[in-house]
């Protein structure tokens, strides 16, 4: 078994009255990629810059490469790469003298920064632009000169916090075949936070966060067999109503509209009374009913069963804000 | 350590440069406030606007109103003759003072009996009209002592000419009392207090604003090194000014440089300490630049009008002298216009000196100690 880069013991932190992390426990092993869902508010940030030192935790314990955060905070961010949410280099320093500064803090010294810094730069594609001023890169190359920077210094674990927002589904393609390249030739630990489902399926390891708790975790594979053969899917129309009698039926748990499906999380053994009933009721109401049948379950199919259930419960008003630092 | 901070300071040269508007506002700015104040700021006056209603038109009259515009601080430019006009002339501002010689001035002097003339003063404007009604009853009284004199030579009691006591003034350090000369050491000051404790407030706040403070967070630069890295390019820039005020000084308003230049830049340097200090615990308070410019600001108002930049302390309230023995700028307006109007050495200013480095270490220490690497 691989070593525990990342230990997260317990951890809780709240702002004022709204309790952004709960009792939260997680781990990341190296050659690992743990993704980290969530809504937004859900605390992912929260809990990042907790990760990285960068805020305490009211309580839990938090070790990086069996160094203890709280009592050697400087020594267990040497093993650390962290890329925040919000792009936070200089944007009025060049790509060089950003990786330079970052480098040269980090410890490197001119024999060491110099070669690591071009062989980063071309790992990420951003060798031809290395004079051009941070500022005026867009928002794909920023990205991916913040991972740079987090990983000039060869850590051990990288905090990726939503890596890639807002950046073109090309330049997302290419920023995780590096971070799968990394994982896989370095063996580094990753714990990337994400707000988009198609991404998770490439983490060895996800996790969803809801109202500050880790509510689901396991690797893909394994939360998709749980669900498998208890996805209905129906095409037809209008969508709404279908909805709205499936999930009168015993044995539906959930059903949620995916584009032009509606996908209905029915317990296996009433596969096929659900699926008859639904029959019926496109004969006796005349809604137009195209197809069903059973599908392999995704992992939008396991994240919104999730979510769904929580938000039921409770926790939606909680969702507010996650920058409170 | 040595490598991670001149990282740091590397990079903070760097930004500065980039940013050419700023830096050359920081190049420029004592410059125009050492021009403005050192013009405009002047409790000199010269030249008041002088209406004379002159009922003798005798010669003495005539040597009376010359001796008032010979004296330099009054202008006759109206003479008129009625008393309406003066009102007049003094309601729509065109003169200041008036003068009204009675139609028995002439024949009273004759005759040896007390000469009366009358002042009247616009005292509208109070620094003005001060300065006016001193003149002009030291300008009266010269002169009446002056016809005493002849009246005293005429009648041949040339052994009684000298007045029993004379007081001889000499003023020293400034004899000719230029106001420049207390200006210009105020303005030093003033500089070195804005611009760092601005600007460091800025670079730092700055940080966190942009959100880069969270990628220095998880580096292992230690806080004070963040603080020396960030100080370090400011006081570079701060010494620059403080050489560039005194130049200008002492080349355009001849600002004499008295006193030690390594003492003046030594003890600008103990200023510093507190200026920055005032700077860094601003920047640990606000999250934003505009709420460290406020914090900022809010201490600079009451440190120029309380240090005796402006208004001599001695002529303040007793409460608010107390209050001005809590601004620093006070200890080192009397420190820099001491070293270079009267070139003393230390030990005639050490009250002073220790006064800012108490200052200047307590501000630091609470600064630094409230400094932390973190968000929250």
């Amino acid at each position: 078994m691989a070593e525990k880069l990342l230990l997260a013991n317990h951890i809780s932190r709240s702002f004022g009255a709204l309790q952004a992390v709960k009792d939260l426990t997680l781990q990341v092993r190296g050659g690992e990629i743990f993704g980290l869902m969530g809504p937004d508010g859900a605390g992912k940030t929260t809990l990042m810059r907790m990760l990285c030192g960068a805020l305490l935790p009211d309580s839990g314990e938090i070790h990086i490469d069996g160094v203890d955060m709280k009592r050697f905070p400087d020594k267990a961010r040497e093993a650390i790469g962290y890329l925040s949410q919000r792009f936070s280099l200089y944007e009025d320093l060049t790509v060089l003298e950003n990786l330079r500064f970052f480098a040269e803090v980090r410890g490197l010294d001119r024999h060491q920064w110099q070669p690591r810094t071009m062989e980063i730069l071309e790992f990420v594609g951003l060798a031809e632009f290395i004079h051009r001023r941070a500022g005026n890169l867009s928002g794909g190359m920023r990205q991916k000169l913040g991972l740079a920077t987090a990983l000039v210094h060869h850590p051990r674990l990288l905090l990726l916090d939503e890596p890639t927002g807002g950046v073109d589904p090309v330049t997302r393609q290419d920023f995780w075949q590096l971070l799968i390249r990394l994982v896989r030739e370095e063996y580094v630990g990753v714990l990337v936070s994400t707000p988009y489902m198609d991404e998770a399926i490439r983490c060895t390891y996800v996790g969803m966060m809801i109202g500050g708790e880790l509510v689901l975790e396991g690797a893909p594979d394994q939360l998709l067999k749980e669900m498998s053969g208890q996805v209905l899917e129906l095409q037809g129309s209008p969508l709404s109503i279908w909805r709205r009698a499936a999930a009168k039926l015993p044995g539906v748990q959930d059903a949620q509209i995916f584009g032009n499906r509606l996908h209905l999380k029915v317990d296996q053994a009433s596969l096929r009374s659900v699926t008859r009933a639904l029959k019926r009721t496109a004969r006796q109401e005349k809604l137009n009913l195209i197809r069903i049948e059973t599908v392999d379950p995704t992992l939008d199919d396991v994240f919104i069963r999730v979510l769904s259930r929580h938000m039921d419960t409770s926790d939606l008003h909680t969702q507010t804000g996650e920058r409170h630092a | 350590m040595r490598q991670r901070l001149r990282s740091l300071i590397r990079k903070e040269f760097i930004q500065i440069t980039r940013d050419p508007r700023t830096l050359g506002l920081i190049i420029i700015i004592p410059v125009m406030q050492l021009f403005l104040l050192g013009y405009a700021a002047t409790n000199d006056v010269t030249d008041v606007p002088m209406a004379v209603y002159d009922l003798d038109q005798s010669s003495d009259s005539r040597a009376l109103i010359e001796a008032y515009n010979s004296a330099g601080y009054f202008l006759v430019t109206h003479t008129i003759s009625s008393l309406d006009e003066l009102e007049r002339l003094i309601e729509d501002g065109d003169v200041r003072v008036g003068l009204l010689i009675p139609p028995d001035y002439s024949n009273s002097l004759q005759t040896g009996q007390p000469a009366e003339i009358g002042v009247i003063i616009d005292g509208s404007d109070p620094s003005v009209a001060k300065t006016a009604l001193s003149s002009t009853q030291l300008i009266g009284q010269a002169f009446g002592a002056q016809i005493q004199e002849q009246k005293l030579i005429r009648s041949g009691m040339t052994g009684f000419t000298t007045q029993p006591v004379e007081v001889r003034t000499q003023v020293w350090y400034n004899p000719t009392l230029e106001d420049a000369y207390f200006m210009v050491p105020g303005i030093v000051g003033m500089v070195l207090f804005t611009l760092t404790s601005m600007v460091t407030a800025n670079s730092i706040v700055r940080e966190r604003e942009r959100g880069t403070i969270e990628q220095i967070i998880v580096t292992p630069i230690r806080p004070w090194e963040l603080v020396v890295g960030k100080i370090v390019p400011y006081v570079i820039l701060a010494f620059i000014n403080t050489g560039e005020v005194l130049l200008i000084g002492s080349l355009w308003f001849h600002v004499p440089i008295r006193g030690s230049l390594w003492l003046v830049f030594g003890l600008s340097g103990v200023f510093l300490l507190t200026s920055l200090g005032i700077g860094l615990l601003a920047s640990t308070i606000a999250s934003t630049q505009q709420e460290a410019m406020l914090i900022v600001y809010m201490i600079f108002l009451p440190s120029v009008f309380l240090s005796g930049f402006f208004f001599p302390i001695a002529a303040m309230p007793q409460v608010l002298q107390w209050i001005s023995a809590m601004i620093p700028l006070r200890y080192y307006l009397n420190i820099i216009r001491a070293l270079l109007l009267k070139g003393v050495g230390i030990t005639a200013i050490q009250e002073d000196v220790i006064a800012l480095a108490i200052f200047g270490l307590a501000l630091m220490t609470v600064a630094s100690l409230r400094f932390r690497k973190r968000l929250d």
